[in-house]
């Protein structure tokens, strides 16, 4: 399998009420970070990536917001330096409300095939509540524009059991968005993290979330319902029309295939070695100003630590892992006959697969069957 | 030997028996202030947290009295708890006399008369000192009027004394010198001494503490225990100082530490006589015994995989205890581990303690349990300290289970609560007696097994902190006796297993079953939990299934992160046991010996 392509965008233009993801809302240091990737995407071409690279993708923070010309720089300096192979998956996350006619165009000029696009929700009152800047009426124009773009494969991202969200409100949603028929959908329970606005609020007793319980039946009632729309139940929060719209790029993380990341806090792993550049943009500008790798944290993973993250990654995935890597836990054979005869595992030719009930434990299933 | 005295303190727990021993060997100039620690002889961690002393030390203090002359006082330390009374008892034989502490705030409690009396047995010549006189709370008059009648002592040769403010220590070390007797015995005779305690020290192997009563003993001697006859040749004799302070020679009235070349604590027999192979003491001093186990429980360590280490840790802490008993033992929820066997409650909580924190140990502890017996219908009786081995019931013709006669000493108004509690126990037999204006002693006798569990707690919340207890074992009486199961889905967590007084099987088992309910994290499926006695079911609780994760994006590459959070549960569930498809934390097995006071 060849190898993938991650650059880390870290700017918004605000922050969103639940995110902890690398983010920088000062954009004065565009310039400054522009350079610094250009540096780093010359240093990184000196190690020994085993290249092609078979997908590009842009990540944020907010990839939309960057110019044609910043943009052009970066793709033109990537192509520069490094080969793709030709049929590249090159996937850009966009925010609805900076997606127009002109942009499209120019990421399709550019090579960019797969949009992902951060709808969330379609009900206006959610997205307030998130701290979105767009409303659903704009997320419906990014949609239409995309498809009138030509965007060929396009991702929506979706969130869900959110405070005081029924059940119905979701299913709505859901079928709004099903509407622009998205090759590829991405839907994510809120996760509370602790250092965010919503995790302080949540601290506080002031938000409840929904229970263990709702979010179990709102997790079935996407899988059923989305798959009785055609859709395959891929990966946890993954759904794609068909494997030929699985999200390439992330696969590389839940196959733990290697992938070269690039910016801010962007995570590199070549097979072995899992390196982490440093996650303030400033840092990251500083650091290759001065002609230095902004790596900030190198592992190199034992053999048990890599078995342990590819029954993780695997369990995440309906794909599963090969079952020789249960070999490596004493204890899997026997919990894994309990977790078949209980329906949330299966095997099937040669692979240890989760059900949908599995997907639901995924993090547990691995947590036993790693002994 | 006139110019040498031998003496222990005895006291009710927190009395303020370290702190006195500290403040007299602070006074004869032992210790600068600045090397001076608080309860200096109590060594251990546990004992500095508790404030009790597991293991005695001694301690020979040079002193100046007012007459001119040079004292050796030989202070004896004494294990402060019920479940060492042997110890105390061999180190009170050392003396000639004791300085009994009563608390000028509390006045006398169960252990000062336990003690009390054990000095009278050793014809000991007993110094009263009443400490903490400095507390508001004192009651000076009160607790005089305790020591003579409850204790018959003179209370007009009480000391009065503040160990913490330093006050009356004179006084005490000079009635050491003048009203303890100096020992008696005579150097020309073979040699007599008596083993009143032993600890290991690794590059020394055993240090042997005793006193001697005849002859005399040199480095270079062979020596016999005459116990067993084993024959040492001495490497070394010394006294005790801050440190160990090598001497020429130990003789009559003398107390001391020899060193041997001795591999285990265990080879040695605290009580045993030590006499000159070459010229033997025609009989052993008296009041030799072997100790005995009374309470049982098994250790397992909490992953299979370290089996060996506990095995290593095990042998090298026996090293230090011989108290402490093993034997293999084995459990299908819990793998292989060790049956021991503890003098107590207090010692079995030492001994888990000092294995997790000097060896690193991560245990578990099953339910502790007595040693029964039972007759079977073939005429043979079998002795059960482990409830795996409890009998076919088929096969029993009777049970019986050992009693105590417990000694408690509480304020008149708590005598209602505490009759209660007496009754709940199965306490039979009680007698009352008043001795002294507003207390009440109640002597009661009582299974065993009933004050194993959170008895000592519950006398102290019903009484408010006031009450007080003691106990001896008595005998071995005819109890109607069932083995309770606990069944975790279907399966019965052998680890769990408990023999029990049959009308007590349901409280147990009801408490057991809620007690693992709360213990027993939720897991994908319905969890049932149930006691049940021969088969049948006499409790039950439900663990509802766990539902949902919430699995994480992993973004932008960053698959450490969640890789290190497994980690960190894997190496927690490290610390549970499966049962069939269930996992138990090692907390659960905790949970159900912990009192409902600790809560």
């Amino acid at each position: 399998m060849s190898l993938g392509l991650y650059v880390h965008v870290p700017f918004c233009q605000s922050k969103c009420f639940y995110c902890d993801f690398a983010s920088n809302l000062d954009l004065a240091w565009m310039a400054a970070w522009r350079q610094a990737l250009l540096t780093e995407i010359a240093l990184v071409q000196d190690q020994d990536w085993p290249q092609p690279f078979d997908t590009l993708y842009l990540g944020g923070g907010t990839p939309s917001l960057l110019s044609g010309e910043v943009l052009g720089a970066i793709f033109s300096h990537l192509q520069g330096y490094f080969v793709f192979t030709t049929d590249v998956e090159i996937t850009l996350e966009a925010n609805p409300d900076d997606v127009t006619p002109e942009k499209l165009a120019l990421w399709r000029k550019l090579g960019v095939n797969r949009l992902s696009l951060g709808v969330q929700s379609l009900q206006d009152a959610e997205l307030r509540w998130l701290g979105r800047r767009h409303d659903a009426a704009q997320a419906r124009r990014a949609l239409e524009m995309a498809r009138e773009a030509g965007i060929a494969n396009l991702s929506v991202d979706l969130m869900y059991a959110l405070p005081g969200q029924s059940e119905a409100d979701w299913l709505a949603t859901l079928r709004d968005v099903l509407a622009y028929e998205p090759e590829h959908l991405s839907c994510y329970q809120l996760t509370v993290a602790e250092q965010t606005p919503l995790g302080k609020k949540v601290a506080r007793g002031e938000l409840t979330l929904p229970g263990e319980e709702e979010q179990r039946r709102l997790f079935l009632t996407t899988s059923e319902f989305l798959e009785s729309q055609g859709y395959s139940h891929y990966e946890i929060s993954n759904f794609a029309r068909g494997q030929r719209y699985f999200s390439r790029h992330n696969s590389k993380y839940w196959q733990h295939s290697p992938y070269l990341g690039l910016g801010p806090a962007a995570h590199s792993f070549d097979g072995r070695v899992r390196r982490w550049n440093v996650r303030a943009v400033e840092a990251y500008c500083r650091s290759l100003s001065a002609g230095q790798a902004p790596v900030t944290g190198v592992e190199v993973l034992s053999d048990s630590q890599l078995h342990l993250e590819a029954l993780a990654l695997g369990l995440r995935t309906r794909r599963g892992l090969a079952l020789r890597v249960l070999d490596h836990f004493p204890e899997a054979q026997k919990v894994l006959a309990e977790f078949c005869e209980a329906g949330l595992l299966q095997v099937q030719q040669g692979r240890v697969c989760p059900t949908r009930e599995g997907l639901v434990v995924a993090d547990s299933l691995a947590l036993m069957l790693s002994g | 030997m006139p110019n040498i005295r031998n003496f222990s303190i005895i006291a009710h727990i927190d009395h303020g028996k370290s702190t006195l021993a500290d403040r007299l060997i602070q006074r004869t100039g032992m210790v600068g202030v600045r090397e001076f620690r608080d309860q200096l002889l109590d060594t251990m961690d546990i004992e500095r947290e508790r404030g009790i002393t597991i293991k005695s030390n001694t301690i020979t203090l040079p002193y100046k009295a007012k007459d001119g002359q040079e004292y050796s006082l030989n202070l004896i330390d004494t294990p402060g708890h019920v479940d060492f009374s042997y110890e105390v008892s061999r180190a009170l034989a050392s003396c000639e006399g004791v300085l009994l502490v009563v608390d000028a705030s509390q006045g006398v409690q169960a252990q000062t008369l336990a003690n009390l009396y054990l000095a009278m047995e050793h014809d000991l010549t007993i110094i009263p000192v009443l400490n903490k006189i400095d507390l508001p709370s004192a009651d000076v008059e009160m607790v005089k009027d305790q020591i003579d009648r409850e204790l018959g002592l003179d209370p007009d040769e009480a000391i009065l004394c503040s160990a913490k403010e330093g006050i009356g220590i004179d006084e005490v070390l000079e009635a050491v010198v003048k009203r303890i007797p100096a020992p008696g015995g005579s150097p020309a005779q073979p040699l007599s001494a008596l083993i009143f305690d032993a600890h290991y020290d690794p590059y020394r192997g055993v240090i042997v503490s005793f006193r001697v009563f005849d002859g005399v003993l040199r480095a270079g001697d062979a020596i016999r225990f005459m116990s067993n006859n084993a024959v040492y040749k001495v490497e070394e004799v010394g006294i005790f100082g801050l440190q160990r302070q090598p001497v020429k020679e130990l003789s009559a009235g003398m107390v001391g530490y020899l060193i041997a070349g001795i591999k285990t604590v265990a080879d040695t027999r605290v009580g045993d006589t030590i006499t000159l192979d070459a010229r033997p003491a025609s009989a052993p001093l008296p009041g030799f015994k072997e100790v005995k186990p009374v309470v049982f429980s098994s250790i397992y360590p909490v992953a299979a995989d370290e089996y060996q280490s506990l095995v290593d840790a095990l042998e090298k802490y026996k090293l230090n205890d011989a108290a402490l008993v093993y034997s293999k033992d084995s459990s299908v929820a819990l793998g292989q581990g060790f049956r021991c066997g503890f003098l107590g409650l207090l010692h079995l909580d030492i001994v888990q303690e000092r294995l997790e924190r000097e060896y690193d140990q991560s245990l578990i502890m099953t339910m502790p349990s007595v040693r029964y017996e039972f007759l079977l219908t073939d005429g043979t009786t079998v002795a059960v300290d482990n409830p795996a081995l409890y009998p076919d019931p088929a096969r029993i013709k009777k049970g019986f289970e050992p009693y105590i006669r417990a000694d408690i000493i509480i304020p008149e108004r708590y005598m209602g609560a505490v009759m209660k509690l007496c009754l709940e126990r199965r306490g039979v037999n009680a007698t009352f007696s008043y001795p002294s204006p507003g207390r009440i002693e109640i002597r009661v006798e009582m299974p065993l097994a009933e004050v194993l569990y959170d008895f000592y707690d519950r006398l102290k919340t019903v009484t408010q902190g006031y009450g007080s207890f003691d106990y001896e074992l008595i005998d071995y009486r005819e109890s109607d006796l069932v083995k309770l199961d606990i069944l975790v889905n279907g399966e019965k967590v052998d680890a769990l297993s408990a023999i029990v007084f049959k009308d007590r099987a349901r409280d147990w088992g009801v408490r057991i079953c809620e007690r693992l309910k709360e213990e027993i994290p939720r897991q994908q499926f319905k969890i049932a939990i149930q006691g049940a006695v021969g088969g049948k079911i006499i409790s039950r609780s439900t663990i509802s299934a766990f539902r949902k994760d919430v699995t994480a994006k992993c973004y932008g590459g960053d698959i450490t992160r969640k890789r290190k959070l497994l980690e960190k549960q894997k190496k927690g569930k490290k610390r549970l046991k499966m049962v069939g498809n269930v996992m138990i934390p090692q907390s659960a097995f905790v949970a159900v010996l912990r009192s409902e006071t600790d809560d």
